[in-house]
Order: structure tokens, then C-alpha cells, then sequence
């Protein structure tokens, strides 16, 4: 046990002392990170379009009201002074880019079908148990964009943190996400589903993060398997330790290596994110330095719009950066750690038995074959999995081991069945120890064997020795 | 005492014997040689010993105990084969290799500086294995395969790809770790050097062993009986041939000097007896009996094993 901790130990230094981990570990956080701020960035050029949004709105609550300092009326007063501070506000307010119109609520089917006659770009259906349900409809002839998407439901998830608050008089805060549930409207007036485009990149960054991770650390096994048999070190440590020791000593130590890149790509995106999105946006005490010469110098009305429209600059971009908050990152995280692991364990140790069978790197491609078409397989179907998350192609492809953890991971941003997510991880743990126990037989005869042209028929007879 | 004992040691790979019975008893502090033929079965056996693999059937016995796991660090081993990390620093790559045979790493490391300094390498210590020259990557394999103070010690072919220098710098290195104590197993092809450093052999020949015991035994065991003399002047040959317990072989005249190759024929009579005989003939003034060497041993063996 003590031997297996020193070989870890060497595996996992050697690594992590390289240049390509240190220049992967800059690359790949800066590469997230502008997935995420660029979006961003885009939302705050595209200032110019202006959205007609008609809402139907069952609950009557973002309608418009009046709010002043002391109550919460819903008569609205005119004429109103504006050293009374009070102020019409609608909970839905139009911004520079979004222009509301409050719709009859009895009409809903009826603008649907005839949304193309309509200058509306999108319409907002907000149900009246949305207490409940946490979910509005969004309608649209076009793919409805993030920004947009984002600004609307940020403005409604206040409001009902608001209610809930007061409902439940609690003072903590109370965080409410809600879901939209987005419908493209086609010519012909029919609707069909369309998924969130937060949830589509992340299942498909989730995919192709899983497929990178196995591959790049898996053939790491291979190669240092290949190197021990080359530089000929092979016979005197086998001497000392068990080849299965070794065999496993590699495994574990290049998956702390990957685990280790894994953590530091979390921690220098979330770092770089955050840096970007104070120097986006004017900090907190900007804004209360903003506010209170905007209410010395100007009126009180004015000075609020003013505030409005700025703080709405400022929420634009930062719901962007909310992608980041509303997804339920513990579930994700830890499902990405299992598979990676999972799917890495069963994979390496494929990849060990590949580079003991083989004397150099060039010999590798005839046992690669069968080792890469899963991966590659599983990579490929990303694409028609997102498309469609719950069918037959996803599930059967989520189940099977040698693809799970891939589509799994690209599944697992749409809700995916608790049991189909334990049996997928049970299969897997049963057959990465299968393919270990079989693995290890081909590298214990193959490390020691040089010269000898290898093929399937040969690696047979090795299972037996 | 036998610190090592295989008895009847089977290995079979598909199908290819590669040990058939093969028998190994190895004296506690004696150099002990294990010749063959290449592919004769001498790695087998030796992975045997190693523990790299398990026999078919048959089984080893270190000192006197069944062949475990604990015995892995009473073993040094320096393979045939051998190499080091190429891109890993000299002395962290040897401290590592100390710490797998069961050092601790300060223990290592004092003692790793120590065996640097003795054979000149102390300045590659912070070097990259790459920048080595064979020799010095050797002399590192060398010293990682000692340093544990082990009881047992194998080598095969450690002379493989060294200078002379080197090679006897090796050599001292043995003789010496014999005197305090160690055992040492030699397999090699050099039959100059089991004649130097060897007490016991064993010669193993298509996956059997076919001739063992001490040295001085085998080399007894093929005597030729044939003894060179010289003398000064012409001497009377024919009157020689005349006895029957020995023959002439070879009659030469060179350089006012008889020399005479003769062959005793009778095993009851001694040296004495035949310089005795001789004497009458003229003046003797060498004599030495023709002693096989290890090579002609080897060779004789392989072939007529391979005849048969």
C-alpha cells in the first residue's frame, strides 16, 4: 500500500511539474471564462433593437402600480408632487430595449395564432399559480434571445422573492428561479418546444468536457505505460512493486492530476469571471455615490428614472453572468467528478493494457481503434442527444458504460430520471472494475514482452497465461 | 547453508517451455554463475526469483523460507534490460527507486550522496536522466540495485555496455560486497569474468539445467589429461611414444626448444609420476597441465547437448 502512494506520488509530481499542465491550466480557465463574458459583452453591445413584448398576465400583479414610501396601493393617483416621493412603477418596466404591453388576459390563443400579424417579437404568458408552479410561457416566431429571456424573468423572480418574503415574514433572503418554457411559433401558427440555450451549451460543454477529460488523461496512461517498457525501467520496478501496483499507481495518480487541472480551471474561471464582471459593471458603492448625487442634483422624479434606466444598463449584464447562478451547479459538479472518474477508470486502464501490448508509440492505433469508437461515438451523439434529451437514442446511450459518461453528462442539464442516473452510474462502477481486472492481465504479460509483433490472437492468449 | 533454493522450477508461456525442472541451489555468500545460451530460460528463472512472475509449478525457497512478498527488499536486481526515466531528475529518480525497495527517503538520500560521491557523479545529482552518458546511468542503475543492502544480489549482464574502466570498477565493487557478506547471482555470456568472480555455476540449456557445482569441481570434471612440456635441445620422441600410458599429441621444434603436447592415457598416474617418466627424456624446463576454460566448458556442453 505504501509503494502504490510513492508511485501516485511520482505519477502525480511529474505531472503537474510539466509546462503543458501549467499552460493548460491558463488556457483552459481563460477559454471558459470568455464563454461566459462574452455573451455578456455582446448583450451590452446590442443596444440598439427594441423589443415589443405583449404580456398576458393572469396574476395582474406586474401591471402598473404605485409604490410610494410608506404603503403599496394599487390606485393610481395623478398629478402626483415629487417631493411626495411617490411614484407610478410597473413590475414589468419598459426599459431602452423592452417596450411591455399589458394584453387581455382572455386572448392568449388568439395572439398566438395570429402573432405574425402582430408587431409583437415575443410574447410573455404569466399563469396565475405562478407561486407554484415557478414558470412562465414565452412565445415567439424567432428563437426568443438570452438577454431577453433574462431580463424578464429577473424582473418577475424579484418580484416574487418580494411576495414571498412578505408571505412568510421572514427577513433572510428568499432566491426564486423560475423556468420558461419557450415555444417557437412557426408559420402556420403551430408551437413547438424549444430548449433553454443556457441549459443546450452547458449539456454540450458537459459532453465534450467528459470526452477531452478521459481521452487526454487516458492516453497519459498509455504513454507513460509506453515510456516505463521503452526507457527499459519496467523490469526493475516490477522487481520491487507488483505490476498491478503500478498499473493502478499510474491511474490514480494522473486522475488527481486531471482532478487537480479540473479544480483549478473551477477556480481561476470563477476568478476571472468575477473580475470581468466588476470591471463591467460600476461597483455597489459606485452606484449609492451615483444615486445620491443623481437625487441631490436633480428632482426626485427624474433622479429615479434616471437611476431605473441605469440600474437596468447594469442588470442586462448582469443577468448574463446569471447563466452562472441558475444552475444547479452542486448537481452538475458532482455528476461531472463522477463520470470523469468513472468513465476515466474504465477507459486508463484500457489505455495501460493498449501501452503495455505495444513496444512504441506508432503501434498503439490498431488496439486504439476499439478503445476510441465509444468516446468518439458518445461525442458525435451530443448533438442529437440535446436535441432530444428523453429519447430512446439518449437513454440507451446514457445506460451503456463505455458512452454514459458522456451522454449522461450532456443529459443531466435537462432533468433526467433519479434511476436511470443510478443505474447508469452503477453499471458503470460494475464495469470499470471488469475492464480493470481484465486490463491488468494484458499489462502484466505485455510490459515485460519486447519485440514481438502483438495482434488480437496474441493479446488472447495473454488473458490465459 | 542455501540462501536460495529452487526446486524443480516449471514455466510454460503458450506454448513455449521455458523452464523445464530447472534446479538452483545457491550458497549464502558465494558468487554464483547462471550460464546458458540466450534463450535458455536464465530470465525466466530469475523473474522467478524476482517475484515478477510465478512458476507453473515448483517452488523457491530465501532462506529457507517459501518466496513472499517480504522478501522483495532483501533482493537487488539489475536487469538485462535496463533503463531509468529519461526526463526525471537524477537524484529525485533514485531516491524514488530507493523507496520502493523500502528506504526511507532521508535514509536514501544520505546514502545516495554517499555512493554519488564514490563513483564521481555527485555534480549530475540536480540533472536530467537525458544528459547522462550510458556509463553514468549505468553506475546510477548500479547503485540503486545495492543501495538497500540487500542479501541477495542479482545481476545480469551487468558488464553489458560498460568501458574497462568501468567494468572493473564494477567487479572491485562485487568482490567486495561479497566480503561483507552478500550473495551475488551472476548471469552473463562474459566467461572471463565467471572465472574471476565465480564460486559455484549453474549452466541451463534449452529450459533445463545441465551442468552445476562449484567451479573448481566442473573445471576438475573436464580435465583433458593433456600436459605441455618443454625441453632444452632435440629429444628422443620415438623413445616416448613407446609408453602406453601416454601419448604425444604434438611435436614441435622451435627456437633450439622441444615442446610436446602428450595426453596421459592412464588416470593412476599422477603428475609426478609422468614428469618422473619424462625427465629420463632430457631437461624439462616447462610444464603446465592444459586446463579448460570456462568457454570451452560452455561450449563443449552446449554442443554435444545439441548433438544429442
Amino acid at each position: 500500500m505504501n509503494k502504490i502512494i510513492l508511485i501516485i506520488k511520482r505519477e502525480y509530481l511529474t505531472r503537474v511539474k510539466q509546462k503543458s499542465f501549467l499552460i493548460m491550466s491558463i488556457v483552459g480557465p481563460i477559454l471558459m471564462a470568455a464563454l461566459m463574458i462574452v455573451p455578456a459583452w455582446l448583450a451590452k453591445m446590442d443596444t440598439d433593437k427594441v423589443y415589443n413584448i405583449a404580456v398576458v398576465d393572469q396574476t395582474k400583479r406586474f401591471s402598473d402600480t404605485i409604490v410610494d414610501t410608506g404603503y403599496i396601493t394599487n390606485i393610481r393617483l395623478k398629478n402626483q408632487k415629487p417631493d411626495e416621493k411617490k411614484m407610478f412603477i410597473r413590475r414589468l418596466p419598459d426599459s431602452k430595449n423592452y417596450k411591455f404591453s399589458f394584453v387581455d388576459t382572455l386572448y392568449k390563443t388568439k395572439y398566438i395564432n395570429k402573432f405574425d400579424s402582430l408587431n409583437y417579437d415575443v410574447l410573455v404568458f404569466i399563469p396565475n399559480n405562478i407561486l407554484s408552479s415557478q414558470a412562465i410561457e414565452m412565445y415567439s416566431d424567432k428563437e426568443i434571445t438570452l438577454a431577453t429571456k433574462l431580463y424578464i424573468t429577473n424582473k418577475i423572480e424579484k418580484e416574487l422573492e418580494k411576495e414571498k418574503l412578505k408571505a412568510y415574514g421572514i427577513d433572510k433572503p428568499i432566491s426564486v428561479s423560475i423556468k420558461v418554457l419557450s415555444n417557437i411559433i412557426d408559420e402556420d401558427g403551430k408551437l413547438s418546444e424549444s430548449n433553454s440555450e443556457i441549459t443546450m451549451v452547458l449539456s454540450i460543454l458537459s459532453g465534450i468536457l467528459i470526452y477531452f477529460f478521459i481521452f487526454m488523461y487516458g492516453s497519459q496512461v498509455m504513454r507513460g505505460v509506453i515510456e516505463e517498457k521503452t526507457s527499459r525501467i519496467i523490469e526493475v520496478i516490477v522487481s520491487s512493486v507488483r505490476p498491478f501496483e503500478l498499473m493502478m499507481g499510474k491511474i490514480i495518480g494522473i486522475a488527481m492530476v486531471g482532478l487537480t487541472q479540473f479544480l483549478l480551471w473551477i477556480v481561476l474561471t470563477f476568478a476571472l469571471v468575477t473580475v470581468a464582471q466588476s470591471s463591467f459593471m460600476p461597483s455597489n458603492s459606485q452606484i449609492v455615490a451615483q444615486q445620491l448625487k443623481s437625487t441631490n442634483i436633480m428632482d426626485g422624479s427624474q433622479a429615479e428614472q434616471e437611476k431605473i434606466d441605469d440600474e437596468q444598463i447594469n442588470e442586462d449584464i448582469n443577468n448574463a453572468f446569471k447563466i452562472v447562478s441558475n444552475i444547479n451547479w452542486l448537481l452538475i459538479l458532482s455528476a461531472f467528478l463522477f463520470y470523469f472518474i468513472g468513465g476515466y477508470l474504465l477507459y486508463a486502464s484500457l489505455f495501460a493494457a493498449v501501452g503495455a501490448a505495444v513496444d512504441s508509440e506508432a503501434d498503439t492505433q490498431q488496439f486504439m481503434l476499439p478503445i476510441t469508437i465509444p468516446l468518439i461515438l458518445g461525442m458525435v451523439m451530443i448533438q442529437s442527444i440535446v436535441q432530444n434529451p428523453d429519447g430512446d437514442l439518449a437513454f440507451w446511450f446514457s445506460i451503456i458504460p463505455f458512452t454514459s459518461p458522456i451522454i449522461m453528462m450532456a443529459r443531466l442539464p435537462f432533468s433526467v430520471p433519479d434511476w436511470q442516473v443510478y443505474l447508469s452510474m452503477g453499471l458503470l462502477i460494475v464495469t470499470f472494475i471488469l475492464t480493470t481486472k481484465f486490463a491488468a492481465k494484458i499489462y502484466r504479460v505485455g510490459i515485460l514482452m519486447y519485440g514481438k509483433k502483438v495482434n488480437y490472437k496474441e493479446l488472447w492468449k495473454w488473458l490465459k497465461y | 547453508m542455501y540462501i536460495l533454493e529452487a526446486n524443480n522450477i516449471v514455466k510454460k508461456y503458450a506454448n513455449h517451455l521455458a523452464l523445464n525442472g530447472v534446479n538452483l541451489n545457491v550458497e549464502k555468500g558465494s558468487v554464483y554463475g547462471l550460464l546458458g545460451p540466450n534463450g535458455a530460460g536464465k530470465t525466466s528463472l530469475i523473474r522467478i526469483i524476482n517475484q515478477i512472475t510465478a512458476p507453473d509449478s515448483g517452488t523457491v525457497f530465501f532462506n529457507g523460507q517459501k518466496l513472499n512478498q517480504k522478501h522483495i527488499h532483501k533482493i537487488g536486481y539489475l536487469p538485462e534490460e535496463r533503463g531509468l526515466y529519461k526526463k526525471m531528475k537524477v537524484g529525485e529518480q533514485a531516491i524514488y527507486l530507493a523507496q520502493l525497495k523500502g528506504l526511507k527517503e532521508a535514509e536514501a538520500k544520505q546514502k545516495l550522496k554517499e555512493w554519488f560521491t564514490k563513483f564521481d557523479i555527485l555534480p549530475w545529482w540536480d540533472k536530467k536522466v537525458e544528459e547522462l552518458s550510458k556509463g553514468m546511468q549505468q553506475k546510477i542503475q548500479f547503485i540503486v540495485t545495492i543501495l538497500h543492502k540487500p542479501e541477495l544480489l542479482i545481476f545480469d549482464e551487468p558488464f553489458s555496455g560498460f568501458d574497462p574502466i568501468n567494468a572493473n570498477l564494477l567487479k572491485t565493487e562485487i568482490l567486495s560486497l561479497k566480503e561483507q557478506g552478500a550473495t551475488i547471482i551472476f548471469s552473463t555470456h562474459n566467461m572471463e569474468s565467471v572465472e574471476e568472480l565465480c564460486d559455484n555455476i549453474t549452466l541451463i540449456n534449452k529450459s533445463k539445467n545441465v551442468l552445476s557445482g562449484k567451479l573448481s569441481d566442473i573445471k576438475g570434471q573436464f580435465k583433458t589429461n593433456i600436459y605441455n612440456f618443454t625441453f632444452t635441445g632435440n629429444v628422443n620422441v620415438l623413445d616416448i611414444a613407446q609408453h602406453h600410458q601416454f601419448k604425444i599429441l604434438d611435436n614441435k621444434q622451435v627456437a633450439n626448444t622441444t615442446k610436446l603436447r602428450v595426453e596421459l592415457l592412464d588416470n593412476n598416474i599422477t603428475t609426478n609420476q609422468l614428469i618422473g617418466e619424462l625427465m629420463k627424456n632430457g631437461n624439462i624446463i616447462s610444464f603446465n597441465e592444459e586446463i579448460p576454460s570456462m568457454n570451452d566448458i560452455f561450449i563443449k556442453v552446449i554442443e554435444k547437448k545439441d548433438v544429442e
